[in-house]
């Protein structure tokens, strides 16, 4: 049996279903994404698990032990919040304490154990300050190193990094996976960011309208989504009609011919000479993104998005007509949405 | 250029506020310093007051009698007592109130506000209406077997009414207050292993003092200084300041001696309020900002 198990679970408030029937299992030491748009229920299942929220029906199991209706303090598990929710009349050391002091930890080892997990989120230096003297991600770390030190079997993080700003974003994604990586702690993480989800996890659950509908590793999600919403959803996709041929390869085909809703990614697309390739457009518009460019380029087969890695040379202009080839074994089929995005 | 700038925004912002200012002056300033010289005028219970001839009889005679002092002090104990029951009704009440859910919140906010829309009389008078000797009260223990008790006219009564009266002074700032915090703060705590109970006493009621302190000092000031309550519950013989004052300007007709209680009474309350704000903003300044 896996470490964390939901069986089942669902939450209903009134008429409206958060989470439906929801199951997954979390090994022990992994690190886990919960993938969607706002309102999905990501967030319900994992309150559900911290035991904010009561669970409707189904059952969570944690190591062997059925953990659906303990309280929130016996569950013993590390959460960090998207508002961090650390205590503002306190200092960071009694922050991290808190855990250590409600488990009546001796003071010699209390001391040990929040100087010992300061040094490993890199906060030593603050012990004695207070949160509002502490920058965003600095208030982020002492979240983590609060939830970190009571030793918990599993860490919640509900959205921990969407309060930071874009290049803090990007460092805290690595700290908090070098961290994980450091404790060998098993991590379920809310997020809506997908590009955070890809980069820091071990397996990501994509959730829409409270029910899972891909559990697979960040690669595999990316390069085969399974339905229309989450190729849009996990990185860009190019959504183009298609058809089996008569030997059974899928190929792409004009709009309205073809039974098949086919994802190509817009960096499998190559640019070449006009009249080469399978496909003929113009490019109608540009975006440098620093290390790539983005091109839209209008074709027979709708507007395609496509980019090309900033190799030094001059971008194409617009209104530049270009031929477009890609490798059909990269379209891949989806399904069409079961859940209403 | 700068500098007359300067001076003419600053001209510009004295107009503005000329005419709260000229309230506060007419209002407050002013007859504070015409009551402090009036406390240092000579009376004469022949010839009334002479407002040439200065005098300390007034205080001297304020530091030296025993009865003054009994009324002070039964004037701080009340109040202090209202201070505690309007904390320990109030917090929690408030507490109850941030946790209540849509419509149920701002319904019973306003059941808390709506008593501040009734005369302090009318409820002193409601007060006495049924603490009297054959008030509800007392024919209801007279209904089960009890004998009838004396409630009016005691501290009981005064304490009673004073705290019916104060309580939402109390309970707003504390709401303010609790407005403020993060909810997922308490989980967090939760979350970390506290009872419920532990998450009040180390994480919600040190974040809310501020609210506390601004409550206490509230009620406690105007406890004090309240004159209507002890004045129709109180009675004749259980006096507080602000009624010996009363009986002072208006029985004795010994303006100066009225005043210079009215003095002591403002300096004494200043001195409590402001070393009690002292006492807890130091505690909880450095952690609070």
């Amino acid at each position: 049996m896996a470490f964390v198990q939901l069986e089942n679970l669902s939450k209903r408030y009134g008429d409206i279903d958060a989470v439906v029937a929801t199951n997954l299992a979390v090994e022990k030491g992994e690190f886990v994404s919960l993938l969607g748009p706002s309102g999905c229920g990501k967030t319900t299942t994992l309150q559900m698990i911290a035991g904010f929220v009561d669970v409707s029906s189904g059952r969570i199991v944690l190591d062997g032990r059925d953990i659906t209706h303990a309280k929130p303090a016996s569950r013993g598990l590390g959460v960090v919040f998207q508002s961090y929710a650390l205590f503002p009349h306190m200092t960071v050391r009694d922050n991290v304490a808190f855990g250590l002091r409600m488990r009546k930890v001796p003071g010699g080892e209390l001391q040990q154990r929040v100087d010992r997990v300061l040094k490993l989120v890199r906060l030593d230096r603050h012990a004695e300050r207070y949160p509002r003297e502490l920058s965003g991600g600095q208030r982020q770390r002492v979240a983590l190193a609060r939830a970190l030190v009571i030793e918990p079997p599993v860490l919640l993080l509900d959205e921990p990094l969407s309060n930071l700003d874009a290049n803090l974003r990007e460092e805290m994604q690595f700290e908090i996976r070098r961290i994980q990586r450091e404790v060998g702690i098993t991590t379920l993480m809310v997020t809506h960011d997908q590009s955070e989800a890809l980069s820091i996890s071990d397996r990501v659950v994509v959730m829409q309208a409270g029910r899972i509908t891909q559990i697979d590793t960040p690669y595999t999600l990316y390069e085969h989504p399974r339905t229309t919403f989450i190729s849009g959803f996990v990185g860009k996709a190019n959504l183009l009609p298609g058809e089996r041929d008569s030997a059974g390869v899928v190929q792409a085909c004009q709009p309205g011919q073809g039974e098949l809703t086919l994802s190509l990614r817009p960096e499998k697309i190559d640019l070449c000479a006009v009249g080469a390739g399978r496909l003929q457009g113009t490019i109608a518009s540009r975006f440098f993104l620093g290390s790539q460019w983005l091109y839209g380029v209008s074709t027979s087969l709708g507007a395609l998005c496509v980019v090309r890695r900033n190799d030094g040379s001059a971008p194409m202009t617009e209104g530049t007509a270009v031929g477009l080839d890609w490798d059909p074994a990269l379209l891949r089929v989806l399904s069409v949405d079961e859940v209403p995005a | 250029m700068k500098l007359l700038d300067g001076m003419r925004r600053g001209r510009q912002g004295y107009l503005m506020s000329a005419p709260a200012l000229a309230l506060y002056l007419g209002l407050l300033v002013i007859p504070l310093g015409l009551t402090l010289v009036l406390s240092f005028n000579v009376f004469d219970y022949g010839s009334g007051i002479d407002s040439h001839a200065y005098t300390l009889d007034h205080y001297i005679s304020l530091l030296g009698d025993s009865y003054f002092y009994e009324i002070f002090l039964r004037t701080f104990w009340i109040s202090a007592l209202t201070t505690l029951l309007c904390v320990l009704i109030g917090v929690p009440e408030a507490y109850v109130l941030s946790r209540m859910g849509a419509p149920w919140r701002s319904i019973f906010l306003i059941l808390i506000l709506t008593p501040l829309l009734i005369s302090v009389v009318v409820r002193a008078f409601g007060w006495s209406l049924l603490l009297g000797a054959d008030g509800l009260v007392n024919q209801t223990l007279q209904a089960f077997g009890g004998s009838p008790m004396k409630l009016l006219y005691t501290p009981f009564a005064v304490v009673i009414a004073l705290v019916h009266v104060m309580l939402p002074f109390m309970i707003i700032p504390v709401w303010t207050s609790l407005q403020k915090l993060d909810p997922a703060a308490e989980q967090a705590a939760m979350s970390l292993g506290a009872s419920q109970f532990t998450v009040i006493r180390k994480v919600v009621l040190p974040q809310i003092m501020p609210g506390v302190l601004s409550g206490t000092l509230i009620v406690f000031g105007l406890a004090a200084s309240s004159f209507a309550i002890p004045g129709l519950l109180g009675g004749r013989r259980l006096k507080m300041v602000a009624t010996l004052i009363y009986d002072q300007y208006l029985s004795e007709l010994n303006w100066p001696m009225g005043a210079a209680i009215a003095i002591a009474l403002l300096l004494l309350n200043l001195l409590i309020m402001l070393s009690w704000n002292r006492m807890i903003e130091g505690r909880y300044k450095k952690s609070l900002g």
